[in-house]
This record gives C-alpha cells, sequence and structure tokens, in this order.
C-alpha cells in the first residue's frame, strides 16, 4: 500500500450527497479481474456523454463538458470536496481504487458509507471527515478561487487552507499508523497467528458444529 | 454480563484480541464469495505467496454475471466469461466448495446460504457484499466487506474491526393486509434515511418482526445496508431453528441438540442498553413504492411524488429536483398514476419461495398490461426454481404473460444482459434504485413482489392492501 504523509492539492468540488459507488463506478467496469485501471472510467455515467463498456479506448468517447472533473481547471485534482453519505451502496473496492487510480488521495465530506469509509484506508486513500459547515465554506472558497489547494498533514491531522485556516481531523490512530507507514494489514495481522489457533480451540470446544 | 445486546454476544464470542485503542481482530465462522469481489483477492493471495487459512469456512457460487436464459450455451459476454471461469479455478485449485452454474444449488449468495444451512446463529459471516446483512436474519453477526479484507480473511480467518454502536428498531403490532417485509424495511428506511444506521448494527425486535418468516426477516436484514448499517440482525427463536433444522450444511444428532440450545440464549437480554431506539408502529405501515433515486426516496402507494417546494433545506431539495428530472416524474403526481414499463421480480431481498408464491397469487388467472414490455421473474437459486415448478408457480407466471428464469442477480444491477434501456421505468423488488443501477438512465421503483405482480398487471403502481 502506498504510504501518505502530506499533500499540497488541487481540490476538485463534486456538490451533491449520497454519490454511491454505482455512481463512481458503474457495474460494467466490475467485470474485470485486475485492481488497477478502473481510473479512466471513474463516475463514467457522469463523465462521458455515451455509455461505456470495458474495453472501449475511452480517448475516443464524448466528454460530458458540463460535469466538473472534465473542467480543465480541476486537472490534476487530488482532493475531491464532497456532501453527505459519500460512498453509499455496494462494498465494490473498485470505488476507492478507481478513485485512486483516477489520481485522488484526498476525500473530504462531512460523512461517508462505512464500508466505503474501511476500503479507502486499504487503498492509500485518505476519507476525511468535517463539519458540514466546514465543508460549505470550503466549497464557497473554492468556487470564488479558482486553483484553490489545501494542505493535508496526516501526521499533525490537519487541513490547511490557502489563508492560513487550520482545519483539525480526527482519524483513527490503528489506520492513521497504517496509513503513514503504508503498512498492509494481513502482514500485521499475521504477527498474531498463535492468538487466532488459540481462540479456534477454545471456540471448537464451545461450539465443534462451527468447524465441521 | 447479563444485560447484552445480541450484537454485544455475538462480538464479544469473537474477539481474538483487542488493541488499545479499541480496533479488534475478529474471528470470521463463514466467508461467502463471489465472482466479482475476489478475483483480485485470490490474486493477492498468491502474490505474497499465501494459502486460505480454513476452506472449510468458505462457500462459493457464481451469480452476479450469469446469464438468466440459455445457460446450456454458457456465457456470451467474453469478460463476464473470464471472472466466471476465474472463480472456478481459484476454488478448483484451492479446494473451496462452489456450487457451477451448471449446479442445482447455484443461485445469488445471500439466498444460498441460508438455504444450504451454511449461514447459523452465532456465527460471524462475511461476503464481498453489501447485502450479506441479510444472513442476520440468523442473529449472526452479517455485514459485506471490500476486496482487501476478502483477502485478509482468506489469509488469516479475521479481521481487523471496530465495535459500531448499536441501535434497535423496535417494530411492534401486526401488519395489514398485503402489507409485507419489504413495506416495513422500506418505511424504516424512509423513518431514519440511507445514513440513519451509518455507524451502527441494527437489530429488528418487537411482535411485528417476531411474527414474520425466515424469509420475510431476511428481507428486512438485507435492507439494512440501504438504512446506512453495515449489519441488521434479528435474534433467534422458534421459526429460527425449524428453518435451519435438517438443512445440508446444518449440525445433525447430538452436536444439533447443543448448538440450538446455544442458539436459544441469541437475543437481546431483558434490559440491554441500545444507543438509538427507533419505534415504529405495524399497524401504520402501508405499501411502499420508491419515488427517486435513493431508497429512503419512499412514500406509501396511496401517497403522491414529492413537491421540493415543500423542502426548506436547499442541499435536500436540490436533491429531490435531481432525482424527479432523473426519474422523469412531476411533483404531486399520486403514485398510482404512475406507468411502468418494465418489472422485475427477483433479488436477494425478494427472490425466494415465499416472496414467489406472493407474486403468483396476485398474478393467478391474469394477464400483464399491454404497456409492460417485460416482466420477468428470476428465481434467488436453482433449488428455489425446482420448488416454485413444484407448486406451478411458473405456470401462473408464464400464464400471465411473465418470463421464468434461471437464478442470479439478473436485473438487479444489470451486470448481466438483463437491464433496463435509458428512460424505462420499472417496477422492482430488488433494494437499490441508483441512477443507472438497473442500465444506464433506467428509472427503478422499488416494491415489494406482490406489488411489483400488481403493477405488472395493472401497468401502473396499485395499492394491494385494498
Ligand atoms: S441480487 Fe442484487 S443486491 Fe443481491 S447480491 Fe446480487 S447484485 Fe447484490
Amino acid at each position: 500500500m502506498k504510504k501518505f504523509t502530506l499533500l499540497d492539492g488541487l481540490v476538485v468540488p463534486l456538490d451533491r450527497a449520497n454519490v454511491d459507488t454505482d455512481a463512481i463506478i458503474p457495474k460494467q467496469f466490475l467485470k474485470s479481474i485486475k485492481r488497477s485501471g478502473f481510473g479512466p472510467n471513474a463516475f463514467d455515467e457522469w463523465r462521458y456523454l455515451d455509455h461505456g463498456e470495458p474495453g472501449m479506448d475511452n480517448s475516443k468517447r464524448k466528454i460530458n463538458p458540463d460535469f466538473v472533473l472534465n473542467q480543465p481547471r480541476y486537472k490534476g485534482a487530488q482532493i475531491l470536496l464532497t456532501r453527505e453519505n459519500f460512498g453509499c451502496g455496494s462494498s465494490r473496492e473498485h470505488a476507492p481504487w478507481a478513485l485512486e487510480d483516477f489520481g485522488f488521495r484526498v476525500i473530504i465530506a462531512p460523512s461517508y458509507a462505512d464500508i466505503f469509509f474501511n476500503n479507502c484506508f486499504k487503498n492509500g486513500l485518505l476519507p476525511i471527515r468535517l463539519d458540514a459547515a466546514i465543508v460549505d465554506a470550503l466549497f464557497k472558497a473554492e468556487a470564488s478561487a479558482p486553483g484553490f489547494h489545501l494542505q493535508v498533514d496526516l501526521e499533525q491531522q490537519t487541513i490547511t487552507a490557502p489563508d492560513g485556516t487550520v482545519y483539525p481531523f480526527e482519524v483513527e490512530a490503528f489506520r492513521k499508523h497504517c496509513l503513514l507507514n503504508g503498512l498492509d494489514d494481513i502482514g500485521l495481522t499475521m504477527q498474531h497467528v498463535d492468538e487466532i489457533r488459540a481462540y479456534e480451540q477454545r471456540r471448537k470446544a464451545e461450539a465443534p458444529w462451527l468447524f465441521v | 454480563m447479563n444485560n447484552q445486546t445480541l450484537y454485544d454476544k455475538l462480538w464479544n464470542s469473537h474477539v481474538v484480541r483487542t488493541e488499545a485503542d479499541g480496533t479488534a481482530l475478529l474471528y470470521i465462522d463463514r466467508h461467502l464469495v463471489h465472482e466479482v469481489t475476489s478475483p483480485q483477492a485470490f490474486e493477492g493471495l498468491r502474490l505474497a505467496g499465501r494459502k486460505p487459512w480454513r476452506t472449510s469456512s468458505m462457500l462459493a457460487v457464481a451469480d452476479h454475471n450469469v446469464p438468466t436464459t440459455g445457460r446450456a450455451q454458457g456465457i456470451a459476454d467474453p469478460i463476464s466469461k473470464i471472472q466466471v471461469e476465474t472463480l472456478d479455478e481459484n476454488c478448483a485449485e484451492l479446494g473451496i466448495t462452489e456450487f457451477k452454474m451448471s449446479d442445482l444449488r447455484q443461485g445469488i449468495v445471500h439466498v444460498i446460504g441460508p438455504e444450504q444451512g451454511a449461514t447459523l446463529p452465532g456465527m460471524t459471516v462475511v461476503c464481498g457484499d453489501s447485502h450479506t446483512s441479510t444472513h442476520g436474519a440468523f442473529a449472526a453477526l452479517a455485514f459485506g466487506i471490500g476486496t482487501s479484507e476478502v483477502e485478509h480473511v482468506m489469509a488469516t480467518q479475521c479481521l481487523l474491526m471496530k465495535k459500531t454502536k448499536a441501535m434497535q428498531v423496535l417494530v411492534e403490532g401486526k401488519l395489514g393486509r398485503g402489507v409485507t417485509a419489504k413495506d416495513l424495511v422500506l418505511a424504516v428506511i424512509g423513518k431514519i434515511g440511507t445514513a440513519g444506521g451509518t455507524g451502527y448494527a441494527i437489530e429488528f425486535a418487537g411482535s411485528a418482526v417476531r411474527g414474520l418468516s425466515m424469509e420475510g426477516r431476511m428481507t428486512v436484514c438485507n435492507m439494512a445496508i440501504e438504512a446506512g448499517a453495515r449489519a441488521g440482525m434479528i435474534a433467534a427463536d422458534d421459526t429460527t431453528i425449524n428453518y435451519i433444522k435438517g438443512r445440508p450444511f446444518a449440525p445433525q444428532g447430538e452436536l444439533w441438540e447443543k448448538a440450538a440450545a446455544y442458539w436459544r440464549t441469541l437475543h437481546s437480554d431483558a434490559g440491554a442498553q441500545f444507543d438509538r431506539v427507533v419505534k415504529l408502529d405495524a399497524a401504520e405501515i402501508k405499501p411502499q413504492v420508491t419515488w427517486g433515486t435513493s431508497p429512503e426516496m419512499v412514500v406509501a402507494v396511496d401517497g403522491r411524488v414529492p413537491d421540493p417546494k415543500n423542502e426548506n433545506d436547499a442541499v435536500k431539495r436540490g436533491s429531490i429536483e435531481h432525482s424527479l428530472a432523473y426519474m422523469g416524474l412531476q411533483a404531486n403526481t399520486p403514485m398510482t398514476e404512475i406507468k411502468i414499463d418494465k418489472v422485475f421480480i427477483g433479488s436477494c431481498t425478494n427472490s425466494r419461495i415465499e416472496d414467489l408464491r406472493e407474486a403468483a397469487e396476485v398474478a393467478r388467472g391474469k394477464h400483464i398490461a399491454a404497456n409492460v414490455k417485460l416482466a420477468m421473474v428470476v428465481p434467488g437459486s436453482g433449488l428455489v426454481k425446482q420448488q416454485a415448478e413444484q407448486e406451478g408457480l411458473d405456470k401462473i407466471f408464464v400464464a400471465a404473460g411473465f418470463e421464468w428464469r434461471e437464478p442470479g442477480c439478473s436485473m438487479c444491477l444489470a451486470m448481466n444482459d438483463d437491464r433496463l434501456s435509458p428512460g424505462e421505468r420499472c417496477a422492482s423488488t430488488s433494494n437499490r434504485n441508483f441512477e443507472g443501477r438497473q442500465g444506464q438512465g433506467g428509472r427503478t421503483h422499488l416494491v415489494s413482489p406482490a406489488m411489483a405482480a400488481a403493477a405488472a398487471i395493472a401497468g401502473h403502481f396499485v395499492d394491494v392492501s385494498k
């Protein structure tokens, strides 16, 4: 997993609530057996005017000029600013894969769906929760300042705006540790193999039908 | 420790260790696997030189991508074909039990787990699919996981997670005539919203919930995720235990007695504390229909499409306007005046035998309306299909103009050929009405099986309770 420490990134506003994972990566792309290459189809139905299918040459498709991610001023954006309940719906990890592959490293929203939130951390993406009022202020600040950047410091747990305002954010200690060091969960859990075996022995005595 | 919630009991019995910040290593008893969210996990395992910890905990099936017609010819779409074959190969190589496409037991992963007795009370059940919450109907702690977690469970039989808060949804009283488990859960979602359960595990309780069959309980827990909760659950009782008895994966003999005695302890104790309690009166619930592009955008069938003008919150008003535009609906239209083009009866929410019986009852001796281009019934599994055919339900459907299909996810998410065309309106018994869910530009209204069948016959929504 990619480490995440510090980022100074361009912000793109996606001003919608309840953006679901079907919208982030439509189902036809879930047929892939790979983990990469989903970026060009992130938000496919909003980004292109035609219907996308896997295997199409995306550079030849008609793009929707009105969709915010297609606007030249947001090219290279690494921070996605959005509204409530981002990532709701299907558990597909293809959603964070697509966002990461597109180039995002940070998402800022008032709230997220649980599974999506969790999936982000496994893929080097940092989802940050801020109060709805602050998110609203950031939307306004972005709208009035083209090229709006934010500085995200995971170690310090702060976001710094261009005017110097600092917004602190919460992140669970364990997730922060893994992200800062690019640690893979499986490797960490493998350190506790003995405890897992001991649990199994105990449980087998209590509930043997679970192990047939 | 004698006033624990069901969630406490399930959680505590599976904790292997806890980190200082409260992150627990949780042991997983049952791991269900399907073709869409597993290939990258199998590959990750292989690349790291790891082996599955306990293949006997795993049960695999292809459901999302399989065709519902012409199975004998195999899968036409080469990309879907590769994905299903990849699952077959991975399972064969690692010795994982899999119900292949040609197996009578094949079906939607959340239908076959309970049907086989592979889902048992007191278990932790995971699957790389958000509707894993379905299995909570058996007093199990069941939740969907992402592909990285699928790999984590394969490698370690455990997951890293933090305990969430507990919510109790208490539905007392009796559901009215024609009002089903689907209406109950849609009413709950309408009340608390799609993010209402975020950060919670929901226990559904109360006399109306106890009165449901296992099929109905599964429908309710299935949509806990649409209320934002990763896990939904219902206490075990005689209904639960009777359902499991004699199923292929269920314990037998002496083990059965021991297991059943334990299962009877799987309920919240009197006096157990919940972080939030939501109450509904069953008698007040009417048949529900969604009008928008989120499951919380729901009204009773005798209601009307909402008017954005009545919404004071600007963000909410915007999303109502956006949804109405997408759905091609005018504010204040009575729900019963909305005409439909297609009908889908199926999905892990409503494709079990009881669902098909309810729909067939409505369709018996009638015919779908002229404006309905396609009405399809997709049983949840090969065994459900067989049972329905033994009962003659297929004949009722076919005589009424419905198509009778092979089991799978089908038009619930339209990954195979079953999908809506742009602008088409569908009465669907599935669980998500998101934009494009059933095909790009498609318009989905979520309803119960009886409501879907009645809409097929009338050509528009009708109140089945009347
Ligand atoms: S039936 Fe629909 S919701 Fe259920 S597992 Fe299949 S795609 Fe997911």
